[in-house]
Formats: C-alpha cells, structure tokens, sequence
C-alpha cells in the first residue's frame, strides 16, 4: 500500500467502503426476503434470486412504457416501479406457494430441489421473454451523478438511494414482523405449525402471504438492483450464494443479525476487492465465515432458550 | 356442549380408536382415563383436528366441526392444551398468550387471565421456552383460555409436574369451571388430580371406552386396578 498517500487511502477507504454500503443494501434487500422464508418458514428457495429478477425487470418494463407513451412521467416512474416490482414479484411469490411449495412443508429438503428446477426455468423464462443480453432501465436525472464532499471522494447519488430505500424496508419489516398481530401469527406459525392451527390461526394463510411478502422483498431488491447494475436473466442467480450465506452467517429468524452479516459480508469483499483481485476477496471473505461459523454453528446471533 | 359419536381413528392403516361416543354437558368437567398407549392423545388430537376422523362425527354446540380444520374448530369454541404443553419457545409469554387472541379477536390480555396466572403477569417479557414446566403448563392454559373457549381440552397436564404444583392446577381449573360456562375434558393418569377436578370419569383402554362413573360413585380401587400396568 506503499504508493498511497494518506488523503489518498482516506478517500479510497471512503468511496470502497461506500460502495460496500450499496453492495450491503441489495444483499440487505434480498436477505430480508430470503430470511422471512428460509430463516421463518424454513423453506430453502433457490428461486430467490430469480423474484429479485422479476422486480428488475418489472422495472425495466415500466422504464421503457414510460420512455416511448408517457415521456413526461420519466422523472417519477421510479417511485410507481418500485411498488410495482413489490406487487408483480409478491404475486408470483403467492401463486408459487399454491402451486408448488405448500406441498412440500413437512419435506424442506425437497424445497431445494423444486425451487432449484423453478429458478431454471423462469431464468429461461427471461431469456425468452427479454433476451439473452442484459438490458437496464433508463434512470431518471435526479437518481444520475454524484455527491462531492472532498476533492477526491465522489459518493454516487444512486447508491444513496438505494441505502435509504433499504432502511425504510427494513423498519417496515421489522415493524410487521414483531409488532404486528400479523408478525405474531407467521413466528407462532414457523415455531410449530400444528399448535399454531389448535389455536386459532390459519396456518395456510399465514404460509402464503409469508412467502408472498418475502419474494415481494426481493421484487424491491430487484428495482434498487437496477440502479447500480444491468439485469441479465442470471442475475438473480449471481446473489443466492451471497444471500443465503448473509442469512446463515446473521442466524437464521434474527432480523438484527441479518443485518449485521450482511454489512460485515458486503463490507469486507468491497473493502478487500480494491487492495487484491475480487475472487481472492471472495476466498478470504468465505474463510472467515466458515472459521465463524465452526465457532458458532447457529450463526452471529441466536435466540437463546433452555432445550 | 361437545357430543362425539361413533369416532373412529386410524394411524394410516392401524386404527387406534374404534368407534367412540359421548357426550360432555355443559359445566361439566370428564376425566378420561387410561394408561399410556391407550389413544388418549390420539382421541383429544382428533377432537382439535390435528388428526382427520376416519369416520363418525364431532359436534360443539350443535354445530358438526368434523370437516373442520383445527383454526376453524377453535372459532367454533374449542380450546385445546396438548402433552407436553408445546408452547412457542421464543417468543415471550405475552405473545404466546396473544397467539390464542388472534381468533377471538381481543386487544389486550384480559385482566382475569393475570389474576388466575399472577407468575404469568410477572413474568410477561420472558421467552417461553426459559419458563419451568409448571409455567409453561399455566402459559399452556392461559393461551387456550384467551380464544373463548366453551370447550377445554387438556392432554395429559400433570405430566412431568412436581406434586406441589399439581395441586395448584387442580384449584385453577376448579377456579375456571366456577368462574366461567366452560366444559372441561381432561386426559389422566393420576387419579387423585383427577377426583379433584372430575365430575365424571371414564376409562380408555385400546381405544373403546371400557367404564363410566360419576365422582360419587367412584370405586378407586377398581379405576386403579385398570390405571395399573
């Protein structure tokens, strides 16, 4: 590091661990999804990362609508697509949970492979649909360019963006989960199903909005996706691993823990990918973890009640 | 208040209870007995609608709940406290006592349910699961009282209990029939919780019921003579 100068090695320390900060809130974005459904329900949906895909190109499809019939509405579009890939994802997260997962409660392990064979053919549902290349949406001006503390430190607005749309997701989640009647149903649900149901709630119900609400997340994850990066149609299939790990790494059924792993997990690789190539980040950034989690095989936070 | 006729349940091709009826009336607290094995689980597991009824019917007030599933049951006003009282280990005991308001639609733990639990007011942030058994059986009581119930179905809620606070669930309950309309149908192997609390007694053996008797009329030497193994 010998050819940096201090002021130097402060902006890079600035901007990389800001791009950690954007890297931190997609992966936030789809692991609160993944750990609503993996961490509550216990469902391993490896079609999760193909929801977020959905929500990308929900707001892709939006973005070109806008572009070519409504010019005037380019500047907001955004906000509408945003609600929009929520809904479209949620909706295909619903029908998913009729069609396919509810079959498969008592059989977790099966989820994998069903889900697996999902994420397959939606992937090439897109490249029917989209095409094989990678396309973006046209992003309104004021989500373009970047903010200039210093001299030498840019923070990119979009970036910006999509941090403050994770925080919000994320005290909204909290809020349902744990200060919601509703929230009390899906923890009562996931703890034991069958005394959930003798008393009183509607276990099935509660199943399909939960996986409902988790893909509809990562429909979010989707949109926020789409300001910093092109969408392919495997994409999605590029943030599992990452995902999955943020949600076993943080303990599964702790929001806080998420949160915390998936800042430690995006921080690091960010940081890391600068001073040494990026695959040799992922190596040392997977190391720690597997060491971590040797140590502590319930991940970084775990509810503690006497067995 | 809750009439069974002609039950019959069957463990894929084994059935373990072979055509049962009776009927609880209305403040009456039934004690069924028998020894483990017999299908006293099994029977109050296909009351609530865990397990489906190969045959027969399940009425709750007149109203027949055989195709009812277990969240519908509970609407309809049964309340069920399984083995091993299966309460939700994480979450705190007023949520678990809130999961059994979500039916009955109340907003706030009712005041007499703390006055008959006081342990549970003073101990309403702690998880679940850090609870001692005899809590946990109190939270398991206090959870199905919140959804209303006219019918109270207890599995077993003696089991792995230390004597002194036996007795104490015997006065709750006797405290809930007295203070509330409410049936009481209690599964036992100790006999003398149940003269406690029982109106009426019935022995299970192999799953048909074998004997019948009103408290009076008890002969405790008999009962304990089916009881033993």
């Amino acid at each position: 590091m010998g050819e940096y100068s201090i002021q130097e090695l402060t902006s890079i320390f600035a901007m990389q661990g800001f791009a950690g900060l954007s890297l931190f809130s997609v992966l936030l974005l789809m692991a609160l999804g993944l750990a609503i459904i993996f961490g509550q329900m216990g469902v391993i949906n490896m079609a999760h990362g193909e929801f977020m895909a959905v929500g990308a190109y929900t707001t892709y499809l939006i973005s070109v609508i806008s572009e070519n019939y409504f010019p005037g509405f380019i500047q907001y579009y955004f906000v509408f697509a945003i609600i929009a890939s929520f809904i479209v994802a949620g909706a295909f997260g619903y029908l998913t949970e009729f069609v396919l997962i509810r079959h498969l409660y008592k059989r977790p392990l099966d989820t994998l492979l069903a889900t697996w064979g999902l994420s397959l053919i939606m992937q090439q549902s897109f490249r029917s649909l989209f095409g094989a290349r990678e396309v973006s949406p046209t992003l309104p001006d004021w989500l373009m360019g970047s903010y200039q503390p210093t001299e030498s430190i840019y923070i990119p607005i979009n970036g910006m963006f999509v941090l403050g749309l994770t925080t919000v997701v994320t005290i909204v989640v909290y809020i349902l989960m744990y200060k919601s009647k509703w929230g009390l149903a899906v923890r009562a649900t996931t703890q034991n199903r069958v005394m959930s149901g003798a008393v009183g709630i509607n276990t099935k119900k509660i199943d399909r909005l939960t996986f409902a609400l988790g893909c509809g997340i990562a429909g979010i994850a989707g949109a926020a996706f789409t300001t910093i990066a092109s969408t392919g149609p495997t994409s999605g299939s590029l943030y599992i691993v990452d995902t999955f790990m943020v949600v076993v790494f943080g303990g599964a059924a702790s929001l806080f823990g998420t949160i915390a792993s998936a800042f430690t997990i995006a921080q690091a690789q960010s940081i890391l990918e600068f001073f040494i190539s990026g695959s040799m980040a992922k190596v040392f950034t997977l190391l720690t973890l597997v060491i971590i989690l040797m140590m502590r095989p319930e991940g970084l936070f775990s509810i503690k009640v006497r067995k | 208040m809750l009439e069974v006729s002609d039950l019959h349940v069957s463990y894929g091709q084994s059935e373990v209870i072979h055509g049962i009826s009776f009927e609880a009336k209305k403040n009456e607290t039934l004690a069924i007995m028998g020894r483990n094995g017999m299908g006293k689980t099994t029977l109050f597991k296909s009351l609530i609608g865990i397990l489906d009824a190969g045959q027969g019917t399940i009425k709750i007030d007149g109203q027949d709940v055989t195709a009812y599933e277990s969240y519908q049951r509970v609407a309809s006003g049964i309340a069920y406290v399984p083995q091993g009282r299966m309460i939700f280990p994480t979450l705190s005991v007023q949520e678990n006592i809130e999961t059994g308001m979500q039916i009955s639609d109340i907003k706030q733990v009712p005041k007499d349910i703390y006055d008959l639990f006081p342990v549970l007011f003073d101990m309403r942030h702690r998880k679940g699961g850090n609870l001692s058994g005899g809590q946990q059986q109190q939270l398991a009581i206090a959870r199905a009282l919140v959804t209303n119930p006219k019918v109270l179905l207890l599995d077993e809620p003696t089991e792995g209990i230390q004597p002194s606070i036996i007795k104490d669930i015997a006065n709750i309950l006797n405290d809930i029939q007295h203070t509330r309309d409410i049936t009481i149908i209690v599964s036992e192997q100790v006999l003398s919780f149940t003269l406690a609390i029982a109106d009426r007694l019935i022995v299970i053996d192999s799953g048909t019921f074998i004997h019948e008797d009103l408290r009076e009329d008890v002969d405790v030497e008999q009962i304990s003579k089916y009881l033993s193994v």
